[in-house]
C-alpha cells in the first residue's frame, strides 16, 4: 500500500477500496520497518497525523472530493508547521516551534492532506549530500553507503523508500532536482514566484523556492496545482494564472522542440550517466519531438555566480539568529556581544559558517563591485543565454548531475568539489526558470539512478509535465523497486 | 581574506582551528570565484530579482494577527512579555 503513488492513493481512497487511516498506518509502518536504514526524517508527527487521517476518511465517507484528501505527505523541514518543530537541521533551530503555518501548508491543509513528518536535510538547505546535518545523515535507499543528496535529500530518500506517498522540498541550487536524480524520484522545482515562500525559513531569498519531490510526473502535476498561486503574504509571490497542471498530462509533445545545451555535453558527465541521458532524449524523439541544439555558453560561471549571490543572501539572511528572538542561546555569554558571537559559533554548523563567511566577505566595503555586483551581473548573462535558447525551443534537455550519488563522507572535506556537484543545476535558479528532474535510467551494476533535467520557459511548468510525464509512459525507470 | 576580519562583522566567534581551515578553504573558493573575471560585464545591467517586481502593493484588509505572545514564547528568555538579553551598558 505504501507504494502507491497519489493518484492510485486518490483511486483506492475514493472507491472506498482503503481508508486513509489504513494508508497512513501502512506508511508509518514503513518508517518503523526501515527507517534505521535510510534516517530520512528529522522528526515524525505520527499522532497528528493519525488524527489528519481519521478526519478524512469522515470526508471521504460524506463524499467530499479534495485533491489530496487522507494522502500521506512529508514536508522538508525548513517549511514552518504550526505546533510542531521546524529545526532546519541546524542546532539554533533545534526546539523552535513556528507559530504560524508556511502558506504551503495551509494549502495541504486545505487540499486534506495528512503530514506524516519533517525530514532531514542540509543545515539551512546548505550542502549536497545532506551530510550537514544537526540530526543525523540520511541515506540512499538505492545504496545505503551513498549519499541521498541534498538538501532535500530526506524528502527524496522519503519518496523513494515509500515513507511517504510524496514530499515538499526546496530548491535553491538544485536541493530539489540533484536529490531527486540521485534517489531515482520525480522533482520539480517551479519558476521562481510560483509558490509562496511564506514559512520558508530563508537561506537565499532571491533563489528559493518550494517544490514537489513524487513518485511520478502525474503526482507532481497534482501538487503543484496545490501549493501553487499568488499568496498576499509572499510579496515576491508571482500574480500569473495558474492553470490546471494535470491537464498537460494529456497534451501531446509531438513537434514540440526540444533543445539540446551542447555545452552539457562536452564530456564533463561520467559515461554512463551521459550513455542514459542521451537514450532519454532518443526515447523523447522517438515520441515525436524534434531535437535542436542550443547553447548556454556561460555555463562554466553559473556555480561561480551563485556561490557569491546565494551566501551574500544568506550571510544577511541568518543574521537574524541571534540568540534574541527564537532558538539557542549560548548560556557562555556575559554580555550582548559575546552572546551574539558564542549563540553563532554554537549553534550553526560548520558549512553555515563558511557560506556566512563567503557572503559577509563579498558584500563587505571594498569587495562589493569586485565579487557581489560582478556575480550579479554574471547572472544577468546567464538568465539571457536562457531566454535565447528558450526562443529556439520549447523545453531544454540536460543532465542533473555529472555522476550518480556519491559515497558518503566522499566530497566532505573538500567544499569546492561539493560546490561543483550542483553544476548543472544552479542555472536554473539564476534565471529563475522552472526545471524538473526524472529519472532516466541506472548505472549497470551499482543499481544508481540517473536523472533527465528538463527545463523551460518562466511559468511554463505545463510543458516539463507534459513531457515528463510522456516519458513515463513510455518508460519505467520510475517505478524501479528498490533494493530494500 | 582577513578572515578574523570577516568573522567579526558576521558576529561569529571562529576557533583557532576553525580560522586556519577557513582561511585555506576560502583561498581556493575565491580563487574559483575569481573565473568571473574572465567576462566582460562593463554595460551588463545586474539582476538582483528575475521577476523584476517593484513595489508590491495589497488592498489593506485586515486579518487576523498572531497574538504579541506567540513570537515571544519562542523566545529562549523573555519575562512579563519582554526579550531578555545580557547587559549591554
Amino acid at each position: 500500500m505504501h507504494r502507491t503513488t497519489i493518484t492510485q492513493a486518490r483511486e483506492l481512497l475514493h472507491s472506498k477500496k482503503l481508508s486513509s487511516v489504513q494508508l497512513t498506518e501502512a506508511v508509518f509502518a514503513r518508517i518503523d520497518a526501515v527507517e534505521d536504514k535510510v534516517k530520512a526524517f528529522a522528526h515524525l508527527m505520527r499522532e497528528k497525523a493519525m488524527e489528519q487521517a481519521k478526519v478524512a476518511d469522515s470526508r471521504i465517507a460524506k463524499g467530499e472530493e479534495l485533491p489530496l484528501l487522507g494522502v500521506p505527505i512529508a514536508l522538508k523541514d525548513l517549511i514552518c508547521t504550526k505546533g510542531s518543530r521546524t529545526t532546519c537541521a541546524s542546532k539554533i533551530l533545534d526546539q523552535f516551534v513556528a507559530p504560524y503555518n508556511a502558506t504551503v501548508v495551509n494549502r495541504l491543509n486545505a487540499a486534506g492532506a495528512v503530514i506524516v513528518g519533517k525530514t532531514n536535510m542540509d543545515e539551512f538547505a546548505m550542502g549536497s549530500s545532506n551530510e550537514n546535518s544537526s540530526h543525523h545523515t540520511t541515506m540512499n535507499p538505492w545504496a545505503l553507503d551513498r549519499v541521498p543528496g541534498g538538501s532535500s535529500g530526506g524528502s527524496a530518500a522519503a519518496v523513494a523508500a515509500h515513507e511517504c506517498i510524496a514530499a515538499l522540498g526546496s530548491d535553491t541550487g538544485g536541493s530539489i532536482r540533484q536529490p531527486a536524480g540521485f534517489c531515482g524520484v520525480t522533482g520539480l522545482k517551479p519558476t521562481y514566484g510560483r509558490v509562496s515562500r511564506f514559512g520558508l525559513v530563508a537561506f537565499a531569498s532571491s533563489l528559493d523556492q518550494i517544490g514537489p519531490i513524487t513518485k511520478s510526473v502525474a503526482d507532481a502535476a497534482t501538487l503543484l496545482n496545490v501549493i501553487g498561486g499568488k499568496d498576499g503574504q509572499d510579496s515576491t509571490s508571482a500574480d500569473v494564472p495558474l492553470p490546471d497542471f494535470t491537464k498537460a498530462l494529456q497534451q501531446d509533445v509531438k513537434g514540440m522542440k526540444l533543445g539540446i545545451p551542447k555545452e552539457y555535453f562536452t564530456g564533463g558527465m561520467q559515461p554512463e550517466v551521459e550513455k542514459a541521458v542521451q537514450e532519454g532524449i532518443r526515447t523523447l524523439e522517438s515520441l515525436g519531438m524534434q531535437t535542436v541544439e542550443v547553447s548556454l555558453p556561460h555555463l562554466d560561471y553559473a556555480v561561480a555566480a551563485y556561490y557569491i549571490i546565494a551566501c551574500a543572501e544568506a550571510s544577511t539572511n541568518l543574521s537574524r539568529y541571534d540568540g534574541v528572538k527564537y532558538g539557542y542561546r549560548s548560556p557562555n555569554s556575559d554580555n550582548l556581544i559575546n552572546m551574539y558571537e558564542n549563540t553563532r559559533e554554537e549553534g550553526f554548523g560548520e558549512e553555515v559558517k563558511r557560506r556566512i563567511i563567503l557572503g559577509t566577505f563579498v558584500l563587505s566595503s571594498g569587495y562589493y563591485d569586485a565579487y557581489y555586483l560582478k556575480g550579479q551581473q554574471v547572472r544577468t548573462l546567464i538568465k539571457q543565454d536562457f531566454e535565447n535558447a528558450l526562443e529556439k525551443c520549447d523545453v531544454i534537455a540536460a543532465p542533473v548531475t555529472p555522476y550518480p550519488a556519491f559515497k558518503l563522507g566522499e566530497k566532505l572535506d573538500d567544499p569546492l568539489q561539493m560546490y561543483l556537484a550542483d553544476i548543472y543545476t544552479i542555472s536554473a535558479n539564476l534565471a529563475g526558470i522552472p526545471a524538473m528532474s526524472i529519472p532516466c535510467g541506472f548505472v549497470s551494476g551499482e543499481n544508481l539512478p540517473v536523472g533527465l533535467q528538463l527545463m523551460g520557459k518562466h511559468f511554463d511548468e505545463a510543458n516539463l509535465i507534459a513531457v515528463g510525464h510522456k516519458f513515463q509512459q513510455a518508460t519505467s525507470f520510475h517505478t524501479q523497486q528498490l533494493p530494500i | 581574506m582577513d578572515i578574523e576580519n570577516v568573522a567579526k562583522l558576521a558576529r561569529l566567534k571562529l576557533t583557532d582551528a576553525e580560522k586556519e581551515r577557513f582561511s585555506t578553504q576560502m583561498g581556493t573558493i575565491i580563487e574559483y570565484i575569481e573565473k568571473l573575471n574572465e567576462l566582460d560585464t562593463k554595460d551588463v545591467e545586474p539582476t538582483a530579482h528575475v521577476l523584476g517586481l517593484n513595489n508590491v502593493f495589497r488592498d489593506d484588509v485586515a486579518t487576523e494577527p498572531l497574538t504579541d505572545q506567540a513570537p515571544i514564547n519562542d523566545s529562549p528568555a523573555h519575562s512579563k512579555g519582554h526579550y531578555e538579553v545580557p547587559k549591554i551598558i
